[in-house]
């Protein structure tokens, strides 16, 4: 196997490559326009939202300024920050442990689960919504931290992910520990997960910015303002008064920075063949 | 350091075996090698050794505890993976460190322990590299550091070497004997190789199709294999075997084959207990020696034609072919053998070796 990931350099630029750069910089644009007037809406004043030039004529920090200043959108904020970190490091730590199971131990029954656990994956989040609710209701969880946060506290997709990587785990690391005396949990812990780091990392993006952005479910369970994640509160913006652009996109350019933290931070890890050193292949 | 007793010991795996009940009794501080074609079993066999493996019957004992439901860590056994298994997360001085992870040591005891270790292998100036900044050979030598360094029971190697260039393998065979020489370790070594086995055993235990065929010290396999397969596994090249059927007059060598023929008196006398009059005529390479002009008192003599000579530089191995079957021969290396040419070779009486060739086993 290849150590490199490099692609290689082409010699010269046949007419599909052309095609592709062409559709991905469309492509790019139709993604980044959005977010462009999302950052200079946020330093317009509320006079000239409507003003639709990409540049603002008197760009100006007082939005950030209000927005900070309001009691109420650091609350969310936090409240978002609680609600990510909690159920993307419970998802890392669950999904992987289940997934680590289901790749590396022999049991009868184990396909049966795999796949009722995959199966979990066809059903749409608006199905499960309502049963959600009436269970939470019923045992008063709605309005509760932890309302919000069950449901996504370990996700079907992150057991898939992880057991596609640690199958491939070659076993003689889990024996060699196993023999150098670690009990299975710390194989696991010490041994199975540092190997499967780009998996990890992969799945803690997409876990952080699932829950980051999470609103429907959110929206439902929670009616006391104090307890709404970022994305609620901000749409509550929307319905007071009058629309407060300025104060949503704002709201909306601040919330993007811990998604960027994140991203940043853990892409480092996702780094391809870190276990390939450690056995010949 | 202790014994390692095997009584009966079977594997099952569903409806089929892969290992038929061998008994096998390894002495304190011995190093037995186990060697066998690719699928003998050689490798489950160490594995249940391990206890990475459950035991479908018999008893496998460690010293003089039976261990057959002990875990791993349990047994107090080291091993050292054929793909090396040493973890890629940690450093090389972590790596080894690992060995200690359920010992009682103090954290400077085991860092004693380790860079001790990392001398005696020559890795002190390696410590600190990750695995990815190794060479083949040394990873190797970090996965008998982390087996070293833990003072276990028995050492036992699955194929170690056999991912290492010609060369590198024939340096860490030499290591691996020097290392048992020094710290006197029992150790249970697989491989395929019989130059492995016959190199670096105490004792060489000759696997087959999941049971034992032959245990003994290299030489005695060498000199007197139990059967066909042993005497074909062990030595390089491999024992030459001609078809043979034994009557009256001695042992003919079928009805084309030049008429070669051992009278009696130059058969040893208990081929004349053979079962079956078809026999196997077993000439290792290195005992088949040219004839020359005043030779005599020769058992056997091959006429042939030569059909390639092989040159090794201090010796030249001569492939030849007789009329019925090939032999190899080895000839001196200043012979010059060209394809085409006539040659004969000669070997003594107490060389050959007959094997009946029903049950392929030695008879005399
Ligand atoms: N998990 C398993 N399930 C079923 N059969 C198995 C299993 N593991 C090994 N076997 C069978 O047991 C037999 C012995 O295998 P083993 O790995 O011990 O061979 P080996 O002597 O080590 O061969 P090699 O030199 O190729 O490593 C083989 O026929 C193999 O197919
Ligand atoms: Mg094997």
């Amino acid at each position: 196997m290849s150590r490199s990931a490099t692609a290689p350099v082409p010699r010269s630029i046949r007419p599909g490559a052309i095609i592709a750069w062409t559709c991905l910089f469309v492509g790019g644009v139709i993604m980044i326009t959005p977010l462009l007037f999302m950052f200079s809406t946020s330093l317009k004043s509320a006079g000239e939202v409507f003003d639709l030039r990409l540049v603002p004529a008197n760009p100006t920090l007082q939005n950030y300024v209000r927005v900070l200043s309001d009691g109420r959108f650091l609350g969310w904020f936090l409240n978002s920050t609680l609600i990510a970190v909690i159920t993307t490091v419970s998802c890392l730590f669950f999904d992987s442990l289940v997934a680590y199971t289901l790749a590396k131990f022999r049991f009868p029954g184990r396909k049966l689960v795999f796949l009722a656990i995959l199966s979990t994956l066809m059903i749409p989040t608006e199905m499960l919504v309502i049963p959600w609710y009436l269970m939470s209701s019923s045992l008063g969880w709605t309005d509760t931290y932890w309302g919000i946060m069950f449901p996504g506290l370990m996700t079907a997709f992150g057991v898939f992910l992880m057991r596609q990587f640690f199958e491939t785990v070659p076993d003689d690391f889990l024996e060699a520990a196993r023999i150098d005396g670690l009990n299975e949990f710390t194989i696991w812990w010490r041994i199975a997960m540092p190997l499967v780091t780009p998996a990890l990392s992969a799945l803690a993006i997409f876990t952080f910015l699932g829950n980051w952005t999470a609103f429907f479910w959110p929206l439902i369970v929670t009616t006391d303002r104090d307890l709404y994640t970022l994305p609620v509160g901000l749409s509550s913006f929307a319905v007071e008064q009058s629309i407060q652009w300025e104060m949503i996109m704002t709201g909306a350019a601040l919330s993007t920075i811990p998604t960027l933290l994140i991203f940043l931070f853990f892409q480092r890890y996702i780094v391809r063949g870190v276990m390939l050193a450690g056995v010949k292949g | 350091m202790a014994s390692i007793t095997l009584d009966k010991i079977v594997k099952t795996y569903g409806a089929s075996t892969a290992v038929h009940g061998i008994d096998l009794q390894i002495a304190d501080g011995e190093f037995v090698v186990l060697v066998g074609p690719s699928g003998c079993g050689k490798s489950t066999t160490l594995r249940m050794i391990a206890g990475l493996e459950s035991i479908s019957g018999g008893t496998l004992k460690i010293g003089a505890r039976v261990v057959n439901q002990m875990e791993p860590k349990q047994r107090n056994i080291a091993m050292v993976f054929q793909n090396y298994a040493i973890y890629p997360h940690m450093t090389v001085h972590q790596n080894i460190g690992f060995g200690l992870y359920t010992s009682k040591l103090s954290r400077a005891e085991k860092d004693a322990r380790v860079q001790e270790v990392g001398r005696i292998l020559g890795l002190s100036h390696l410590l600190e590299r990750r695995p990815a900044a190794l060479s083949g050979g040394q990873r190797q030598r970090v996965a008998i550091g982390r087996a070293m360094v833990r003072d276990p029971q028995a050492f036992l190697f699955d194929e170690p070497l056999s991912n290492l260039d010609a060369q590198l393998r024939g340096q860490m065979r030499l290591e691996i004997k020097q290392l048992h020489q020094r710290l006197g370790s029992t150790i249970v070594f697989v491989t395929h190789d019989q130059v492995e086995a016959m190199s670096m055993a105490d004792r060489i235990v000759v696997m087959r199709e999941g049971r034992i065929l032959q245990v003994g010290a290299p030489m005695e396999l060498y000199n007197r294999p139990a059967d066909m397969f042993t005497a074909r596994f062990i030595g390089s090249p491999e024992m030459n075997m001609l078809d043979a059927e034994l009557s009256g007059d001695g042992l003919g060598f079928g009805a084309n084959a030049g008429r070669v023929a051992l009278v009696p008196d130059a058969l040893p006398p208990g081929l004349r207990q053979a079962s079956s009059p078809r026999v196997a005529v077993g000439i290792r390479p290195q005992d088949l020696a040219p004839l020359n002009a005043g030779t005599t008192g020769a058992a056997l003599v091959l006429h042939g034609t030569v059909r390639v000579a092989e040159p090794h530089g201090s010796e030249t191995f001569v492939h030849l072919d007789l009329p019925s079957g090939s032999v190899i021969a080895r000839a001196p290396a200043a012979a010059s053998y060209r394809p085409g040419d006539a040659a004969s070779f000669k070997a003594d009486r107490d060389s050959i070796r007959y094997f009946d060739r029903e049950t392929e086993k030695l008879v005399a």
